[in-house]
């Protein structure tokens, strides 16, 4: 469904991304594993469009995204949720959800606020509370909840249990499950090995912007090799 | 008492149309992050507009408020037009080609207003139904004013409607946190950007169009709304209407009970008020700390010490410059002069742009000052000219050290808007000051001592001062006190770590940089013989941004060459009626175009060869 080939990116005269592949299949959710600075997240916006992939393409059914403004390749159907979060922080929950509006999809299932307050039943209770005023996992649900509004095909989720306690982590994981039993198609990236085998189908792994594996999670359990070369610390 | 209440109404009053132009420039800046310098111009737009399309109409309620409304609406479709024309193409580019590009249009339309309305000012008519005054204990309170107080928080109220009403408001709110985001959700940036230009716009046309019963329609109306704008809307802080609301309510009673004390207090008022709100709140009364989110690449490259080839080029042209008076006839000779003067003046502001990265927009009040202090001492105690030139760089230092502690408190465009408003400041002072300064008639004779009386001695005297002070300025970028400055425009959380205290830096270099502006300042009296206020009026303060720009910020030899192309391209053009035109026309061509000036484009060029061979 969603298809990543030969990207390079730079920041400025760094060379961070070279030659990154990934696809993720139809209703499955991929993990993209990596450490601190590997270059998951400069991959996440490569495909969004907010790093302008120097060479290599993005195809999301075949359709061609690599070199199109962000705004396009959202409307194309790809949603992103950054790691920073980046809630508007003077808008009500409300006007957030509003700022990801886009028309419905045939594809997809149709977001409405109320469909995600049963999603997210935290957020309900805080409709006009403003962002800036809201803790870090009410955010980060916050922020999934704007990009759903756009009726994604795909899902980016970078790093959705960074910096989170562990309970809320949990429900984390158990929202990107039901994400995926709707039919969603989730790119999610990961340090927490743990969060990642309990929601993904799938792993690629990356090393200074080269992808060094990719298999299913279940494979990757089992390969001691090659989580101690690529993933722990 | 009722004086008192009429005093304090007739400042309500002319603070509606301050109002509507701060917030429009507020409103771009928010999400644009441009302070556009032409929001001046659509004021002058509005007002002129609106007297042409009244008077085409029969005189009627309806004709005069609607022709204000279409006026304005007219503004904001040349605001698009700018927008798409000029904007788009440099909203990455650093702050300082943002700024003059959009100076650039200040000149276009002031030329494109004379040639369709001449140069006589206009009077504008009244407003039907509200033209005669209400009567207040004994004062009288214009009609209209009453209408202009109503105005303002009409404005204002219906601005919140439309910002927290619609999903265009709740977009353009989340544009000005975060573009990027906003662009990444779906929603095409490049419309808000358009539909923001043109509401700031209208805004703009609509404070002048309802200005044209009060005050007379002149072609100075661009550039001195736009320094008292800034001061709103330093006061207020960028991006909040409530805030440009209340500052302009304040800027609005300062002057109408300024006036009755002294005219010319209403000016060191407005300069103490800014000044007590900024060392409270640097970011204005409502301001809100500057989101680093998609903030702009910064494209400053390093500069590095000459070479031996750079010091050679600096040789031979210092031998040249040495040899010119042997053959060259007067007019060369006055031109180099002028050229060289400049020169200096650009590279006391390269100082601190390059290296501090403090993008001053009124760099000329240093050059001005100078020049005034070296005229005053000898037309007021018939200094010799020696003396003279000492005071010159003495008196614009001064000012430096006064400008300075407040401007390093702010940074970029903050910084810029604060330079122009002391500027503007200065401008006035000498402007109105007329038993001292002459005022618009300027000082003459103001000539050389007799040993530099001669063209060829006052050239040397001009090559050997003007070489000493861009030598000692490049000394100082490349001692460990330019060092630290330079790293604290790159990294000022980083040297404010290792124990540089920044504002102290700036605040010397703004000081260093003011005396070499003043000395240039001094000399230009000298081979004038005169001085007129414009030697410290914005367009004077441009002229230095577009030298260092002509040359490129990034190199040190970029504001010689950068003063000998402005000289150049002034002296082709001044033959024509419209130069204006045409200079604002090159200068964003240039911003448009070559983002690293003539030496930069061509060290580039260089390198990019070098590259590929
Ligand atoms: N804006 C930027 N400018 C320059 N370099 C950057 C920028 N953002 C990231 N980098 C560098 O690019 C490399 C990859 O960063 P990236 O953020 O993609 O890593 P990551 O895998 O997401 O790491 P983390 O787990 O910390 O989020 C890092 O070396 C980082 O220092
Ligand atoms: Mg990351």
């Amino acid at each position: 469904m969603l298809e990543a080939s030969g990207i390079d990116a730079f920041y400025g005269q760094a060379h961070i991304l070279h030659g990154v592949g990934l696809s993720v299949g139809r209703g499955e959710v991929l993990a993209l594993l990596g450490r601190n600075g590997a270059g998951k997240s400069t991959t996440m916006k490569s495909i969004i469009g907010l790093v302008r992939p120097a060479a290599g393409s993005v195809r999301l059914d075949g359709a061609e995204l690599a070199g199109l403004p962000p705004h396009e390749i959202a409307r194309a159907g790809i949603g992103y949720v950054p790691e920073e979060r980046r809630v508007f922080t003077e808008l009500t929950v409300m006007e957030n959800l509003s700022v990801g509006l886009q028309p419905a999809r045939d594809s997809t299932p149709t977001w409405t606020p109320e469909r995600l307050f049963e999603l997210f039943p935290n957020l309900a209770e805080m409709r006009d509370r403003q962002g800036g005023r809201m803790s870090g996992g009410e955010q980060q649900m916050l922020t999934i909840a704007r990009t759903l509004m756009g009726n994604p095909r795909v899902i980016l989720l970078d790093e959705p249990s960074e910096g989170l306690a562990p309970v809320i982590v949990d429900q984390m994981a158990r929202t990107v499950q039901e994400l995926k039993r709707d039919g969603l198609t989730v790119l999610l990236s990961e340090q927490n090995l743990h969060f990642a085998s309990a929601v993904a189908d799938r792993a690629t792994i990356i090393e200074k912007g080269i992808i060094r594996y990719s298999g299913t999670m279940a494979a990757l359990a089992a390969d001691e090799e090659a989580r101690a070369a690529y993933l722990t610390v | 008492m009722s004086f008192f209440v009429v005093q304090f109404l007739t400042g309500l009053a002319s603070a509606a149309s301050l109002f509507l132009v701060a917030c429009g420039l507020s409103i771009i800046f928010g999400v644009t992050r441009i302070v556009n310098f032409a929001h001046g111009s659509f004021y002058m737009l509005g007002a002129y507009l609106a007297a042409t399309i009244v008077a085409t109409l029969p005189v009627g309620i309806f004709s005069y408020w609607g022709s204000v409304l279409v006026a304005a609406l007219v503004v904001g479709l040349i605001g698009i037009v700018v927008e798409i024309v000029v904007l788009r193409r440099i909203y990455h580019a650093p702050e300082l080609f943002q700024l003059v590009a959009t100076f650039g249009v200040v000149l276009v339309v002031q030329d494109l207003t004379l040639a369709i309305w001449g140069p006589a000012d206009k009077l504008g008519p009244l407003a039907p139904g509200l033209d005669s005054a209400v009567n207040i204990g004994g004062q009288l309170l214009p009609e209209y004013d009453v209408a202009l107080i109503i105005l303002g928080p009409a404005v204002l109220g219906l601005l919140w409607l439309l910002f927290h009403r619609t999903r265009w408001g709740t977009l353009v709110r989340a544009a000005t946190q975060d573009r990027e985001m906003v662009g990444a959700l779906g929603v095409n940036q490049r419309r808000i950007f358009t539909s923001v230009f043109f509401l700031g716009a209208c805004l703009a046309g609509l404070g002048g169009a309802v200005q044209i019963p009060r005050e007379p329609i002149s072609l100075m109306m661009d550039l001195n709304v736009i320094a008292e704008v800034f001061v709103v809307v330093v006061i207020g802080g960028m991006g909040s209407i409530l805030g440009a609301f209340l500052a302009a309510v304040i800027i609005g009673e300062l002057n109408a009970f300024g006036i009755l004390i002294f005219p010319e207090i209403t000016l060191v008022l407005l300069f103490l008020v800014m000044a007590v709100v900024l060392v409270i709140r640097p970011r204005g009364l409502l301001g809100k700390p500057e989101l680093t989110v998609g903030a702009q690449p910064a494209q400053i490259a390093a500069i590095h010490l000459p070479g031996p080839a750079t010091k050679l080029a600096m040789g031979v042209l210092f031998a040249v410059l040495a040899l010119v008076p042997l053959f060259a006839g007067d007019f060369l000779l006055v031109l180099l002069i002028e050229v060289m003067l400049l020169a200096l003046f650009a590279a006391s502001l390269h100082f601190i742009m390059g290296n501090g990265g403090m993008v001053s927009f009124g760099h000329a009040a240093y050059f001005g000052i100078g020049a005034y202090g070296a005229a005053l001492a000898v037309v007021h105690s018939d200094s010799p000219m020696e003396l003279a030139l000492v005071l010159a760089p003495t008196a614009a230092g001064l000012a430096g050290l006064v400008f300075g502690w407040f401007c390093v408190r702010l940074s970029g465009v903050y910084f810029a808007m604060l330079s122009l408003a002391f500027a503007q400041i200065a401008w006035s002072v000498v402007f109105q000051w007329y038993e001292v300064t002459g005022g618009d008639d300027g000082l003459l004779g103001i000539w050389p001592s007799e040993w530099a009386s001669d063209r060829f001695a006052f050239y040397y005297l001009s090559l050997i001062i003007v070489a000493g002070g861009v030598l000692m300025l490049r000394r100082m970028i490349f001692s460990p006190f330019g060092y630290a400055l330079r790293a604290g425009r790159d990294s000022p959380l980083r040297s404010d770590a290792i124990g540089i205290n920044l504002r102290h830096q700036q605040w010397a270099s703004i000081v260093i940089a003011g005396a070499f502006a003043g000395l240039a300042g001094g000399l230009y009296a000298f081979s004038k013989g005169s001085v007129f206020p414009d030697a410290m009026s914005i367009p004077r303060s441009v002229d230095a941004l577009v030298m260092v720009l002509l040359g490129g910020v990034d190199t040190l030899a970029g504001p010689l060459v950068g003063a000998a192309a402005l000289i150049g391209l002034e002296d082709a053009i001044s033959r024509f009626d419209y130069w204006r035109l045409i200079l604002g026309l090159v200068i964003i061509l240039i911003c448009v175009t070559a983002p690293n000036g003539i030496v930069g484009s061509l060290k580039l060029a260089f390198a990019g060869r070098r590259e590929r061979e």
